[in-house]
């Protein structure tokens, strides 16, 4: 623990991760606009940074095509993207800590069968697996939070599984059986607290790629759906202002980076600590 | 060796078959109906119903499959239910624009990133490190799609150097050869560099990581003890070992490889595989649909079967079956 702490890349990963989960939390208390706020749209479209508009508003990250304050649709629309990651990872996290652990834990049929579904599931290339799943059913975010979830627990399994494998040697699993502890027992109480330092480990990883993703289907217009807005969306509809209005999509773009930086970071950090050897 | 690449060419099969079963499902599984879509919303229920029969979509799923592998073993992939277009002809169309702009990436991103990821590991915990450190921890997290954005804004719309879409330009077929060439390069250039730059970064951090790991080894000690010059230590010993899990990585990063260029293709409307399927998917073509999921998983399979290969080349242990 105090070498999670003393490590400079999981204190900057948290303090950027914390600070946009509290910009976005906080999004009424930092902006007094709506983000879905429009007035006069043909006189207050396209505003610069930090220009105040005829109502004498000011707009920190200036305006969209509909006069929106882009400021303020970054902060409510971290909320959905922030969600919909996470989410997604919780589901990817359970799924893959159930797999990895039962062919951690078992031999023979049940093994080779979970490994050799998830080394199936690896092999697809997953933008074309989303695609098909987010374009078959109606989009929306839930839609969404599901698909990234069933597409994204085979690296969860996979650290899962050889840590899970290398617990069930371990002698304090053989005293436990010759206790009279039933397998169900053994797994439970000895082998699932020791596999979820690794389960972390892939969830912050995941949590970045989850969120860029989720831009990445909003943006193809198979995700979030319009008016329900995310960083995705934002980018998708700056797409066609790039050139008279290029901080519509620069905006959305940088915050995303900085929240996957971030996650990369704390999940680096938390995988040298989990595995010395590897630092 | 032989026997190995049996085993792993069986399992490259199974993984088409297995993909092309799921797709199947899923397709039809899904709500949305291709026969409503192909009629619009006045067609009465007789004309559904023989539409159906027509295309086949009221037998039962298994026969379907069944009818369906077996024609397109046959290369009669059907038509798209959109356009009409024989399926065969758009995906051959398709496939060599996507190779040619993953197949360049791949080579690009493992060569740079190999450099970078050595000078990184030579100069560990200096301002260079550190400094390129940043540059690919940022590159490594920016979305595909973004970063292309980007690049178009600043050469394409500020710079105005290079095109923003396409591969070719609408005058190439009155260009001459050479002049064709640099229009194609050029329309190639910003697709390139965006799914390379992204690559690049990912080799990076890996290979530095890898060199860092082995560069601690008991027989790099004993190398550089013996007198060994430094520089072929690290030529020699460290890099040649560190390459071992960087070119099983090669397998790996495929399926990343793809995703990232069907994105890439969907931005620069880079007329391969990706940008059929993203187009397929978004007009519920169930045909071009299940022919650029199947083609995109050969493909996969196909560059996993060579980065083994490559993989057993480097590293005589993996040679045998056992291992895999």
């Amino acid at each position: 623990m105090t070498a999670i702490v003393r490590d400079r890349r999981a204190v900057w990963g948290g303090l950027i991760l914390a600070m946009v989960v509290g910009l976005a939390l906080g999004a009424p208390l930092v902006t007094s606009i709506g983000p879905e706020l429009t007035r006069d749209v043909a006189a207050t479209r396209f505003l610069q940074p930090g220009a105040t508009d005829l109502h004498g508003v000011f707009h920190l990250l200036g305006t969209d095509r509909l006069g929106r304050d882009v400021w303020a649709r970054l902060l409510y629309g971290a909320r959905l993207s922030l969600a919909v990651g996470a989410l997604a990872v919780l589901i990817s996290s359970l799924l893959g800590v159930g797999v990895g652990t039962v062919a951690g834990a078992s031999r023979g049929v049940v093994r080779t069968g979970l490994l050799g579904a998830t080394d199936f599931a690896l092999a697809l290339p997953r933008v074309v697996l989303l695609l098909l799943l987010a374009s078959l059913w109606q989009p929306s975010a839930v839609l969404v939070v599901v698909v990234l979830g069933v597409t994204g627990w085979m690296s969860v399994a996979r650290l899962v599984f050889g840590e899970a494998r290398s617990v069930m040697a371990r002698p304090f699993v053989e005293g436990a059986r010759a206790l009279g502890g039933g397998r169900l027992r053994v797994v439970l109480r000895h082998v699932l607290p020791n596999v979820l330092t690794p389960a972390l480990v892939a969830a912050a990883l995941g949590f970045g790629n989850a969120i860029m993703l989720e831009a990445g289907l909003s943006f193809l217009g198979v995700g979030v759906q319009p008016p329900a807005s995310s960083w995705g969306t934002m980018i998708a509809s700056g797409r066609d202002t790039l050139v008279n209005a290029p901080w519509v999509a620069l905006a959305p773009g940088v915050a995303l980076v900085l929240v996957v930086v971030a996650s990369t970071l704390l999940g680096d950090a938390l995988q040298d600590a989990w595995d010395p050897r590897k630092a | 060796m032989l026997a190995s690449m049996l085993v792993r060419l069986v399992r490259g099969l199974a993984v088409i078959v297995g993909v092309l079963a799921l797709t199947f499902l899923l397709l039809h599984a899904s709500p949305g109906d291709p026969v409503r879509r192909l009629l619009g919303p006045n067609a009465s229920a007789g004309q559904v119903a023989a539409q159906r029969e027509v295309l086949g979509l009221d037998r039962p799923l298994p026969v379907q499959f069944a009818e369906w592998a077996r024609a397109f073993a046959r290369g009669d992939w059907g038509r798209s239910i959109e356009t009409g277009e024989p399926v065969l002809r758009m995906i051959a169309r398709a496939w060599p624009r996507t190779v040619e702009l993953a197949g360049l990436s791949l080579v690009l991103s493992y060569l740079i990133g190999i450099i970078v990821g050595t000078i990184q590991a030579a100069r560990n915990r200096t301002g260079l490190d550190t400094g390129l450190s940043v540059a690919t921890v940022t590159l490594f997290a920016m979305p595909s799609y973004w970063l292309g954005l980007m690049l178009v804004m600043l050469f394409a719309y500020a710079l105005r150097w290079l095109p923003a879409f396409g591969a070719t330009g609408l005058d190439a077929d009155f260009l001459g050869p050479g002049a064709r060439l640099i229009d194609a390069l050029r329309h190639l250039a910003l697709p390139l560099t965006t799914l390379t730059l992204i690559g690049i970064a990912g080799t990076g951090r890996f290979v530095r990581a890898a060199m860092l790991e082995v560069q601690g080894e008991p027989f790099v000690t004993v190398a550089a003890a013996k007198g060994i010059p430094g520089r072929r230590v690290r030529f020699h010993h460290i890099l040649r070992n560190a390459l071992v899990p960087v070119v099983t990585l090669l397998g790996l990063s495929l399926p990343a490889l793809f995703s990232g260029a069907v994105f890439v293709e969907a931005i620069f409307a880079w007329p391969g595989v990706g940008r059929v399927l993203v187009e397929g998917v978004q007009a519920r073509d169930y045909p071009v649909v299940m022919a650029a999921t199947a083609v995109s998983a050969i493909l996969v399979v196909a560059g996993n079967f060579i980065a083994e290969w490559l993989a057993a080349l480097t590293d005589p242990r993996l040679r045998q079956p056992s291992q895999a």
